[in-house]
């Protein structure tokens, strides 16, 4: 084992892969903790995937509802998530993210305001009362912009374009990462004592979805090559309401703000067909179930001529729908000629978030391989098998602060750790064999037939025999990859860098498929046509994956009882 | 639906040539998804940048036609499709490779730029018309066209001295945040230069967010300008006491 690394090496206290709103957070901690700190992410800075949120984030103000506390927002995440979240995460979550908010306030961002001077909250589905703060429907950039500027100016180190392939260890701890700058084509390595995953989703292994590129599942792919637990990989969410038509936009979101403003869905024949499969809580019952009510509509015959609902929100003001959604407004104009002021718009469901993931400790995001965090997308617990809107912009400020704190304080009692420079060489052969070979398929054409197959044999409604084929065709897939060949050269080279997403993307379809798979009930987001029932066995235990060698395995993992006083919140029904 | 002609620029730092290539029409394509076609089929290694494909991150600028523009937000359908359309990417910035640019320079000027500092002791408490005008310019999703496309920058290229209209609308954002505490006048006079803007507008004209950069973001702050440092009476003090530190 050797020092230092053959390449250029960047040397930090804590590592943090990801700029969106997790890693920005955790970065920010970190460095209030004295840490010096390395940003690293794929696009430039600012572009990461919470720039494109929308509709608001979670946190019990009771600036509109006065009886609104973390209680409710607590059990409304546990019921949300159907009981299988970790209901630590869950009672932090609700506890500490109206801190978080405001802090966001006092670095400079500008909510909507309620008459009386607050921050303004919006329903949403599955929250008993108006929780949502928001910016009009671009709320994300706001929270990336604010954050963005925080850090800059407290003085991380960003190294923008940037993708790590692998993670490096020294004994059983992480020693730092590898990657390539996407400019130059050339590698770089990083050393750190803490590793901080803020990766994101895993959305573009399917063909209809909200997801950016980036969404490729990298830091679950990499923590798990390098040890850490996966969780909950069955439970990936379909949002029930994205773009349908034209077919260029098809998958791109609808925020579920619209109906939160009132937003109404009908079928062909113009009934409210929520009637039917939650008359309760209609448009605002929880994704999962709006999800499949629309699949379900289209399926049986009463779908739009672009197969999908139309969701109308045009009874509504014209100026109240243009201020309070106007990027919808504009999506809709520009993209599909549609003015949502004055018709209906049409959609249907699109993959759009990763409930599962790097499995973590609660308080500290704290994976079961030394000096690894994760937080954001890419961690697994607070969501369970469905989560709610706005939980996710929130999940990102509470657990990116733990993480990173946790992070800089390993880091404080960690000696610096030493660079292998056999790992690196193994991670540069991986990177580099697609332009070895004289001939091959080009990573486009794998990719979209892995989109393809997610699409059919893993989507909303899942079978046994679908999800054994899925396994079959996976591993097709991953014979198919291992002969790419990418052309050109290493100079900002897009075929070079999908075919490196590819690999993650086969990781992480894999771990779904297995966990889909074995839960042979449905729940939440994962619904099983040959198990159409939750079962109260299955409500006990989650599902952990973990490399063993070279296989991937499976197993359950059964739930601990909540305190007393979490148990207690639950039974009472507001 | 007939097939298009895109003329997209390949080359590199070194230099480069326009290429064409053929591209199916489909209903309600945009630049963007005509340029992904190239990349599946024809041009796997065709570089370019882009995350929402829905206006919303900023990072698929290029110039569509020689016009400033988001690709995935620019119709097929809107353009003369007898003509080959030609894509480039920006000219204000150095080509890396391809459509990509490198827009480092931006993050420098950002930097400079001191950020939001609330005044001591002040209340949450914000009304919605105090916030409006700010929230305007927090819109920006920083794709840098109005950069591009300032003759500052793009014709006279006066990097050093010139903000450009990006930064003016965050500074605009700051200085009028109702509880803001800074003062950053002299920034915008002596490091972001913005005397250079002779107020063409035709920032305003790029920009996807239809932020009003001219009268909204850099005519106010002009005039703050103008107040602190050419106002009479502060100028007799300057005269007086000085210019050193001005
Ligand atoms: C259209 C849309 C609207 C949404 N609206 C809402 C909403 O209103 N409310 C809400 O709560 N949630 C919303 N969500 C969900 C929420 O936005 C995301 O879950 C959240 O932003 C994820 O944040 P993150 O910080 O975990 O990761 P991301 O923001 O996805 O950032 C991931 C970062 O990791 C980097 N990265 C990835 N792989 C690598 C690698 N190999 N090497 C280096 N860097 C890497 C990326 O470049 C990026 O910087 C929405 C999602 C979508 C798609
Ligand atoms: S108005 Fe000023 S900043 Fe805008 S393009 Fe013209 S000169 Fe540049
Ligand atoms: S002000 Fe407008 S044109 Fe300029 S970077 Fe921002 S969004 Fe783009
Ligand atoms: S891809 Fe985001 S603005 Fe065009």
């Amino acid at each position: 084992m050797t020092a230092n690394s053959k390449y250029e090496t960047q040397e930090h206290d804590v590592l943090i892969i990801g700029a969106g709103g997790a890693g920005l957070r955790a970065a920010i901690e970190a460095l209030a903790q004295g840490a010096k700190v390395a940003v690293v992410c794929k696009s430039l800075l600012g572009k990461a995937h919470t720039v494109m949120a929308e509709g608001g984030l979670a946190a019990a103000m009771a600036n509109l509802d006065k009886a609104d506390d973390w209680r409710t927002h607590f059990r409304d995440t546990m019921r949300g998530g159907k009981l299988v979240n970790n209901w630590r995460m869950a009672q932090l979550h609700a506890q500490e993210a109206p801190d978080r908010v405001r802090e966001l306030e006092q670095w400079g961002a500008l909510f909507d305001r309620t008459e009386s001077g607050d921050i303004l909250q919006r329903a949403f589905g599955g929250h008993t009362f108006r929780r949502l703060c928001h910016v009009g429907d671009r709320t994300g950039l706001e929270m990336i912009r604010t954050l963005q500027d925080r850090g800059v100016q407290m003085g991380f180190d960003v190294f923008m374009e940037c993708t790590i392939t692998k993670l490096l260890k020294d004994g059983d701890r992480v020693s730092g990462a590898f990657g390539y700058w996407r400019e130059s084509g050339r590698f770089v390595t990083f050393k750190a004592k803490s590793i901080v995953i803020a990766t994101g989703g895993i959305g573009k292994s399917w063909k209809i979805t909200s997801n950016s590129w980036e969404c490729t599942g990298d830091g679950m792919a990499l923590a798990y090559e390098a040890g850490a637990e996966l969780l909950d990989m069955e439970f990936v969410q379909f949002h029930p309401t994205g773009m349908v038509w034209p077919p260029g936009v098809q998958g791109i979101l609808v925020t579920e703000a619209v109906r939160g403003e009132g937003g109404l869905l009908r079928n062909k024949n113009g009934e409210r067909f929520m009637e039917k499969y939650d008359p309760k809580k209609m448009e605002l019952s929880t994704r999962d179930v709006v999800a499949r009510s629309i699949y379900t509509e289209v399926k049986e015959g009463r779908g739009t001529p672009h197969g999908g609902a139309y969701l109308d929100i045009s009874h509504k003001p014209a100026e109240y729908v243009k201020r309070k959604l106007p990027s919808m407004y504009h999506q809709f104009k520009e993209l599909a000629d549609v003015d949502i002021t004055k018709g209906p718009m049409e959609v249907g469901p699109t993959c759009h978030y990763m409930m599962g993931g790097i499995r973590v400790d609660a308080e500290t995001g704290q994976s079961s391989v030394k000096g690894l965090f994760a937080a954001g997308e890419a961690a697994g617990g607070l969501h369970g098998a469905n989560r709610l809107g706005g939980n996710s912009l929130s999940d990102l400020i509470v657990f990116g602060r733990r993480a990173g704190l946790a992070a800089a304080e390993h880091a404080k009692k960690t000696a610096a750790p030493s660079l292998d420079n056999a790992q690196i060489d193994e991670a540069e052969r991986q990177v580099l064999a697609p332009f070895d070979r004289a001939e091959g398929e080009n990573p486009y054409t794998i990719h979209h037939d892995l989109q393809d197959m997610m699409q059919r044999l893993v989507g909303i409604f899942r079978t046994d025999a679908d999800l054994r084929q899925a396994l079959v065709e996976l591993e097709k897939l991953r014979e198919r990859a291992k002969k790419m060949r990418v052309e050109g050269s290493r100079l900002f080279n897009p075929g070079w860098h999908l075919s490196r997403d590819l690999q993650c993307m086969l990781t992480v379809s894999e771990a779904c498929t297995h966990a889909a798979l074995a839960r042979k009930e449905s729940r939440g987001a994962h619904s099983r046509l040959d198990f159409p029932k939750s079962e109260d066995v299955w409500g006990q235990k989650n599902h952990v994956i973990v490399k063993k060698g070279d296989a991937m395995t499976l197993f359950e993992v059964p739930r601990t009882a909540m305190p007393a006083e979490l148990a207690q919140i639950m039974a009472e029904d507001k | 639906m007939a097939d298009a002609t895109l003329r997209v620029f390949r080359g590199d730092r070194e230099g480069g040539k326009a290429v064409d290539y053929q591209v199916p029409v489909t209903e309600g394509m945009v630049v963007l998804d005509a340029i992904h076609s190239i990349q599946a089929h024809q041009a796997p290694d065709l570089a370019v940048r882009w995350n929402c494909k829905a206006a919303k991150c900023g990072s698929c600028s290029a110039e569509v036609n020689g016009k400033p523009r988001l690709m995935c937000k620019t119709r097929m359908d809107a353009l003369p499709l007898d003509q080959p359309i030609t894509v480039s990417p920006m000219k204000a910035f150095p080509v890396i490779r391809d459509l990509v640019t490198d827009v480092s320079w931006n993050y420098k000027v950002n930097k400079k730029i001191p950020p939001f500092q609330p005044r001591p002791g002040v209340k949450w408490k914000m009304e919605q018309r105090d916030v409006d005008r700010v929230q305007e310019f927090r819109k920006c999703i920083e794709c840098f066209l109005c950069q591009d496309v300032c003759h500052v920058l793009r014709d006279h290229d006066k990097k050093e001295q010139f903000g450009g209209p990006r930064f003016f609308v965050r500074v605009a954002a700051l200085e009028m945040h109702p509880l803001d505490g800074l003062d950053r006048t002299r920034l915008l006079k002596e490091e972001l230069g913005i005397g250079f803007c002779n107020i063409t507008k035709c920032c305003t004209e790029v920009c996807p967010e239809e932020i009003h950069i001219t009268d909204n973001a850099i005519i106010p702050l002009k005039e703050r300008v103008v107040d602190e440092f050419y106002d009479p009476v502060t100028m007799i003090v300057r005269k007086i006491f000085g210019a050193k530190n001005t």
